[in-house]
């Protein structure tokens, strides 16, 4: 009895004297850190994808809390909701930055760019790159190795079997520009979301002239110049033969999208076009007689469509009828923008709306 | 004991199917295409356009820079249009096109083919002469010849190796150049001799060429300071620091040129070059291409002009053979496929070869075993493996360390790796990687 007594005392005593040696030992070493550092942390998304620029959310809430001007910072999986919490953290102003979202630049899928040799080396974009041009005849587009979704640390990419590029899943995507970096071929940009989620821009990087770039790929930019004629926004440069649409000035009035001879310009999450572009349509038909009976057929097609509109809810059939009537190469792209609306539920009635009525139809 | 490079390598087969075969002059072609980018350094900046006549040797691109070289007209005719073309590398570059028009030669070429032996240059006019003329290393790696044979200042050359090894499989083209025009190389080796101020010279040649290395020594006595080194097969012997190694047993520290240890290496082709530039005032505008493969109907060796489309050279070998999988540019080794029979020959095409369906197909590639052959077979003594790991892990600084600087890219590991891993192809992507880091380091 008595050995365990003192047993106990001994060690409480010892544990006791531990204690205060360890809490002035704390006191003589303590190094401060600015507790807002750990409050920043907190609202960050922890993701530590590096989007931001800086190896983790801890450094980067340490750049919030250290730097006095943060408005170079920015979160682009936080977004603005958690930049301005963080802002308010911190009591500085944070940075207004539009969402964004990754973008595919090439839409050369089997189809539409065919194939004139066989890549067997290392599955590895980056290694194709500094080996030659690819398995096609444009030396500008996707390889198709998926170094792009490898780098992808939010599942918001995957490789499409079937047409062996990649695609984005805009629900997931964060716009960190891990993908945008991972391209050796600089195919992916990161643009603005847009309003409702739409976006217009040129889906094509090749900068060869009209003949060799048509020639090696049906959908390819050949910088015809006549979407950059048909802007009433000056939104699109054509510079080294190619296209390119400043998503700042587009005001997504989708001319440039219909004047494009090869459908090298998509739009995304656009609603079935409504009877008014009919009217204007010989006006920008002008530019191509060749271009005008396709671009009237679509119209035709989106007014019987928009017709059904009032009657029921099940107006946002019409972009699914419209799919049916563009090529299939235009029903492959718009296959991931199925795919992103869903989920976006922050977004608009109009817009969810759309949604909603889209997934029925495949539930049927 | 023959003397080989002491440090891995490895021996694959042969297969020199063209050894012997008469070197060939292959037809003008109807239309030449000349990148302007066809060394290292430097692209060369054209000086004709669309319309203009050329002659056969006139100058239609000049040296951009000192490490860069003149390009001459390989053709007569008229320039049809500067394009990007398709070329070895893979991608479009500009390239001069010009349709050919007769075969006129410019004045100043001697085309007579008696031998003349006399060096009447000085070696500074030499060294001259050599840029002028547009000449690159032959070999395969194109590095302006003339930058080689300016010796920087503090540095002294003591020795010049004359590479005829030809380690890559498969190809005879520096055999045959050796056995037609051995006095040529022997005049040849005397003005680069003269030109570095040495007074020896080295001819390295494997003893797989035993008729060469008779013929080189019968000739090598008539001439001052030159003798002939035969040497063991054993690939990459070919590699300048690994011809080094072999013939005079000294190694070129890391991150070093052959100068610090006062060695110069030209190659055969290149020697042969010198020679017709000097003497005949010729510039480099046609070299031998191997033509060759299992399936070939006619592997050969032919004089091809600059430019010419690769298919016309097959055309001369007897066609793509049936089960032809991959067109080579260069040796099986070191080689890289092409994507289309109308890529340009260049300067630097030693070889082209037509591998079957079978052959030319990579195997699945299987996790490491840790046997680290690849470790006991690289001439630079790396570690393959390990420099593989850290670039698919992106881990530069890491590869850096590792001396992947070094490497040669002679593709010994990737060879002997009997779980088919793709190492050279990571490696030359930490290679890249590496040296762009290095490089915005050093601005």
């Amino acid at each position: 009895m008595n050995v365990v007594l003192i047993t106990i005392i001994t060690l409480s005593a010892l544990g006791a004297l531990a204690a205060v040696i360890l809490y002035f030992v704390a006191q003589k070493f303590k190094v401060y850190e600015d507790p807002r550092i750990d409050q920043v942390e907190e609202v960050l998304p922890a993701a530590n994808c590096g989007g931001c620029g800086y190896p983790g959310c801890r450094a980067f809430a340490e750049a919030m809390v250290n730097s006095d001007d943060i408005s170079n910072l920015y979160c682009p999986v936080g977004g603005a909701e958690v930049m301005s919490l963080a802002a308010k953290i911190v009591g500085k102003e944070a940075a207004a930055s539009a969402p964004q979202v990754a973008v595919i630049r090439c839409n050369g899928s089997c189809d539409n760019r065919p194939r004139t040799n066989t890549y067997d080396g290392a599955e590895n974009c980056t290694i194709a790159a500094t080996l030659y041009g690819g398995e096609t005849g444009c030396s500008y587009g996707c390889l198709g190795l998926g170094e792009c979704v490898d780098a992808c640390d939010f599942d918001a990419m995957y490789m499409d079997e079937k047409t062996g590029l990649p695609v984005v899943i805009e629900e997931n995507c964060v716009a960190c520009g891990a993908c945008v970096e991972a391209c050796p071929k600089d195919i992916i940009e990161l643009r603005n979301i847009g309003p409702k989620s739409r976006r217009i821009y040129v889906s094509c990087v090749n900068k060869d002239r009209g003949g060799p770039a048509r020639k090696a790929c049906s959908v390819a930019c050949i910088g015809c110049g006549k979407c950059e004629q048909v802007c009433a926004f000056d939104a699109i440069t054509i510079k080294d033969n190619l296209a390119y649409i400043d998503y700042d000035k587009c005001k997504l009035c989708r001319k440039c999208v219909e004047v494009c001879p090869t459908d090298a310009i998509h739009e995304i999450n656009f609603p079935a076009r409504k009877p008014k572009p009919a009217a204007k349509k010989p006006a920008t038909g002008a530019a191509s007689a060749e271009k005008k009976p396709v671009v009237e057929t679509k119209a035709a097609a989106t007014k019987t469509e928009a017709a059904s509109k009032p009657e029921n809810k099940e107006k946002p059939t019409a972009p699914k009828a419209e799919k049916k009537d563009t090529p299939a190469k235009e029903a492959d792209q718009k296959k991931p923008a199925e795919k992103k609306t869903p989920a976006k539920e922050e977004q608009s009635a109009k817009k969810s709306d759309l949604s909603d009525a889209k997934d029925k139809p495949e539930e049927k | 004991m023959l003397k080989t490079f002491s440090l891995g390598g490895v021996h694959p087969a042969e297969n020199k199917l063209s050894a012997g075969k008469k070197i060939e002059v292959l037809p003008i072609p109807a239309q030449v295409s000349i990148p302007i980018a066809q060394h290292i350094g430097a692209p060369s900046a054209p000086v004709v356009n669309k319309g203009d006549s050329v002659k056969v040797g006139q100058l239609i691109a000049k040296s951009s820079g000192f490490v860069s070289a003149n390009i001459h007209s390989p053709v007569s005719g008229t320039v049809f249009r500067i394009d990007n073309v398709l070329d070895a590398s893979g991608y479009k570059r500009q390239a001069i096109i010009i349709k050919v028009d007769g075969d006129e030669w410019d004045g100043s070429i001697d085309r007579s083919p008696e031998l003349k032996k006399e060096i009447t240059l000085s070696p500074e006019d030499i060294i001259k002469k050599v840029g002028e003329a547009g000449l690159v290393g032959l070999g395969g790696a194109t590095f302006p010849t003339h930058v080689k044979l300016s010796v920087p200042p503090g540095k002294k050359a003591e020795v010049l190796i004359i590479n005829g090894v030809e380690c890559e499989p498969y190809l005879t083209s520096d055999h045959q150049l050796m056995m037609e025009k051995g006095d040529e190389i022997m005049v040849g080796t005397q003005i680069l001799m003269k030109a570095l101020k040495v007074d020896k010279a080295i001819i390295g040649i494997e003893n797989n060429k035993p008729d060469a290395i008779e013929h080189m020594s019968k000739l090598a006595a008539q001439y001052e300071g030159i003798t002939v080194q035969s040497l063991k097969v054993q690939y990459p012997q070919g590699g300048e620091k690994q011809l080094i190694d072999a013939c005079i047993g000294r190694q070129v520290p890391s991150g070093k040129l052959p100068i610090e240890v006062g060695a110069v290496v030209q190659n055969v082709g290149t020697t042969y070059a010198v020679y017709e530039a000097v003497q005949k005032n010729k510039p480099l505008f046609e070299r031998v291409v191997t033509v060759t493969g299992k399936s070939v109907k006619n592997p050969g060796n032919f004089l091809a002009r600059i430019g010419t489309p690769i298919s016309n050279l097959i055309d001369a070998a007897g066609g793509i053979p049936e089960d032809a999988g991959k067109i080579i540019g260069g040796g099986p080794m070191m080689g890289k496929a092409l994507a289309s029979t109308d890529i340009p020959v260049t300067k630097g095409s030693s070889g082209i070869l037509i591998m079957p369906d079978e052959m030319s197909k990579r195997k699945e590639t299987q996790p490491c075993i840790r046997c680290s052959k690849c470790v006991s077979v690289c001439p630079m003594g790396l570690s393959p493996y390990l420099l593989m790991t850290v670039a698919e892990k992106a881990m530069w600084d890491r590869a850096e360390e590792e001396d992947v600087m070094d490497c040669i890219e002679c593709g010994s590991c990737s060879y002997t790796c009997p779980s088919n891993r793709p190492l050279l192809d990571y490696i030359r992507l930490a290679k890249g990687t590496v040296g762009q880091i290095i490089r915005s380091r050093n601005k």
